[in-house]
């Protein structure tokens, strides 16, 4: 048995001290879960001879809290549209300047000007999306594009829901379903959210972020969901169908963007620019299964992508809508809400 | 003259000896006394510091000072006008994780005391073995252990299909995402906590004591619960410590089998770092925790204290 082990730890030591001499330098990645195209990353690695670390957040909340304790050692964060807003404010992002690197001209002009990050000076476009819910016909063949579904289920459904274990895609799913504005400071009607979504708590079974397990192991038969993980769970579970809610829905865009302060930060702007090439986005885009922004790389990516359900949007679906920060008093009655329903 | 100089030259080298013997106490204490204050005083002094600070809009503290952290945990200004009123909120919170982490204890007491009898009433070369048997869940991380646990009482998991093939029941058992699976979990994940401490008071107890006792006509209750549960009794209160208090701050667990619909303390702190971007309060709420369970410590040395004497 000992001999075992040191002959494992001789193989570790010689496998690590092999890697790092291989690599002319390092890129650490910081991106959800989940959600990098490993043969993106391969191809980084042998176009730069770049060694690249991997490591996963399940919520923006929770990066940026982490980012916020400082040495984190990461150099690319991608980050959600308005928490990009959020993180230019607070000065973690390095202005890097994607709008003057060689393939910012593949960027869909529509992703240029957005409200998070203007002209684009510190981010481009990783993947973008909507957040729903996906039902299973199998088990509820009635109409499924509304927000009752979660809110009010029907009996066979109950019990056998997952909503996302996020505060703001709960609430603003509950305003939706009420017919009340986002970033709602309204007492009256923030008390009846909370009232919804005491009263149908009973009726779900998890709040997580891990929707494609949950529903490919049939722990519950409908999931609030990214529509591309949708997609992926369809793959293995194909009776699935992703809803567009006549209610609403909540549209969103993730940004690579550099930390400030990133050890490797010309390993990072060669990231960034190689992003932008429409090869890697299709790739990210096989991947994770996700629209992105940059022009021509429908190319690469497979066709079943350009016309899945969860992406072609029908034409009667509602505009997706996204979502600006909040301000702090509304995210504090949302976090007394959130804590209330949570207890 | 020459006396005087003596006097000096030994009073030199008996400062020396004694300048060098301080040296090296010092020296030879700088590991525990490192240890004590980077790994223990300083962090949980930041985290008094922090408990009394108001919270930073994206996470963070702003210095100012406040006890808004402690008020919050009992109080809450109303949702939505601004009264100040009872919240049972974070107190339901704790006092569901103490149900829970007491639950488990027990549970791992009446699992881990026959286990631990029975290994200690092995020969004494079979021991180790068994010995080896109980710590070997550590050689797996406690997340995989956990998501293991998952699989096996989910809905489609082992024990449902297994139950379901053998027709002793036709609808899955829906016991993932419960209370009852987070009891489970904790059970599981302590139990060699509690089994071998009362293995070590076990492998002393002198059986012949336990003879004497039937000699006298004792039945076997008696003899567990008058010679054998008294002799044991310092494993068992080491070995419900050692359950009970991991199981109150336990994260992992109520994460994985509990479904993230209720929350239990550790979770509720996680929170207050991440999404709830309160770090004061997360930090008042830890300490709340730690004085539960310093509580707990005290009650102990109080009950142990009284056997000793």
């Amino acid at each position: 048995m000992k001999s075992l082990l040191s002959l494992l730890a001789t193989a570790s030591i010689v496998a690590l001290a092999s890697s790092s001499a291989m690599a002319a330098g390092e890129l650490n990645i910081y991106n959800w879960g989940n959600y990098t195209s490993p043969e993106m990353i391969k191809n980084f690695e042998e176009k730069f001879d770049i060694k690249v670390n991997l490591d996963g957040y399940d919520s923006n909340e929770a990066m940026l809290a982490k980012v916020k304790a400082g040495d984190t050692g990461y150099d690319i964060v991608v980050p959600g549209d308005y928490m990009i807003k959020v993180m230019i404010g607070e000065g973690l992002l390095e202005e890097v300047k994607p709008n003057s690197m060689e393939n910012f001209k593949n960027v869909d002009p529509k992703w240029v000007d957005v409200w998070w990050d203007p002209g684009r000076n510190y981010s481009v476009p990783y993947q973008w999306g909507t957040t729903s819910f996906t039902v299973d016909t199998a088990v509820y063949d009635g109409d499924v594009d509304t927000l009752a579904l979660l809110f009010d289920p029907p009996e066979v459904l109950k019990g056998r829901i997952n909503m996302l274990n996020d505060m703001n895609d709960v609430i603003n799913a509950g305003l939706r379903y009420l017919g009340y504005g986002r970033c709602n400071g309204n007492p009256d009607e923030l008390r009846e959210v909370l009232a919804l979504l005491a009263k149908a708590k009973p009726h779900w079974r998890t709040m997580d972020y891990a929707v494609i397990e949950k529903l490919t192991s049939k722990d519950v038969d409908i999931s609030q969901s990214w529509n591309g993980a949708a997609m992926r769970a369809r793959a293995q579970r194909p009776t699935l169908k992703y809803a567009y809610p006549k209610e609403g829905f909540t549209g969103w865009m993730d940004n690579v963007a550099v930390l400030k302060g990133a050890p490797n930060l010309d390993n990072a702007k060669l990231f960034i620019n190689f992003m932008m090439e429409p090869e890697n986005a299709g790739l990210t885009s096989n991947f994770a299964r996700y629209a992105n922004g940059i022009l021509g790389s429908d190319k690469f990516m497979e066709p079943e992508m350009l016309s899945a359900p969860e992406i072609v949007m029908p034409a009667g679906a509602p505009e997706p809508d996204f979502v600006t920060p909040c301000p702090q008093e509304v995210v504090d009655l949302y976090n007394k809400i959130w804590t209330q329903l949570k207890q | 003259m020459s006396g005087r100089e003596d006097d000096a030259t030994l009073a030199a080298v008996i400062d020396h000896t004694r300048r060098r013997e301080r040296v090296t106490r010092a020296w030879l204490l700088a590991p525990a006394l490192i240890i004590i204050l980077a790994i223990s005083i300083l962090p949980l002094g930041i985290t008094i510091v922090y408990s009394f600070l108001t919270p930073g809009t994206y996470g963070g503290v702003t210095w100012k000072f406040s006890t808004d952290s402690y008020v919050q945990f009992l109080f809450q200004s109303d949702i939505f006008d601004g009264t100040l009123a009872f919240n049972s909120a974070y107190v339901s919170i704790f006092l569901r994780s103490i149900g829970l982490a007491l639950g488990a204890t027990i549970g791992a007491l009446l699992l881990g005391f026959p286990t631990a009898y029975f290994i200690a009433t092995k020969p004494r070369e079979q021991r180790n073995v068994w010995l080896f048997l109980i710590t070997l869940p550590f050689w797996t991380n406690l997340l995989i252990r956990t998501y293991a646990m998952l699989l096996i009482i989910r809905d489609e998991g082992i024990i449902n299909i297994v139950l379901m093939k053998l027709g002793i029941i036709s609808s899955p058992l829906t016991i993932l995402y419960t209370d009852t699976a987070v009891f489970i979990g904790l059970i599981y994940s302590f139990l060699p906590f509690m089994v071998l401490p009362l293995y070590a008071s076990l492998e002393k107890l002198d059986f012949s004591l336990v003879e004497a006792g039937y000699d006298l006509y004792a039945n076997r209750l008696k003899v567990l619960f008058h010679v054998i549960v008294p002799l044991a009794k310092p494993g068992i209160v080491a070995g419900c410590m050692l359950v009970f208090i991991p199981a109150l701050g336990a994260y992992i667990t109520p994460e994985l089998l509990g479904g993230g619909k209720k929350l239990m303390i550790g979770n509720m702190i996680a929170m207050q770092f991440g999404a709830s971007r309160n770090w004061p309060f997360g930090s008042a709420a830890a300490l709340i925790l730690m004085a539960l369970v310093v509580i707990v410590l005290l009650i102990n040395a109080r009950v142990t204290g009284r056997e000793a004497r």
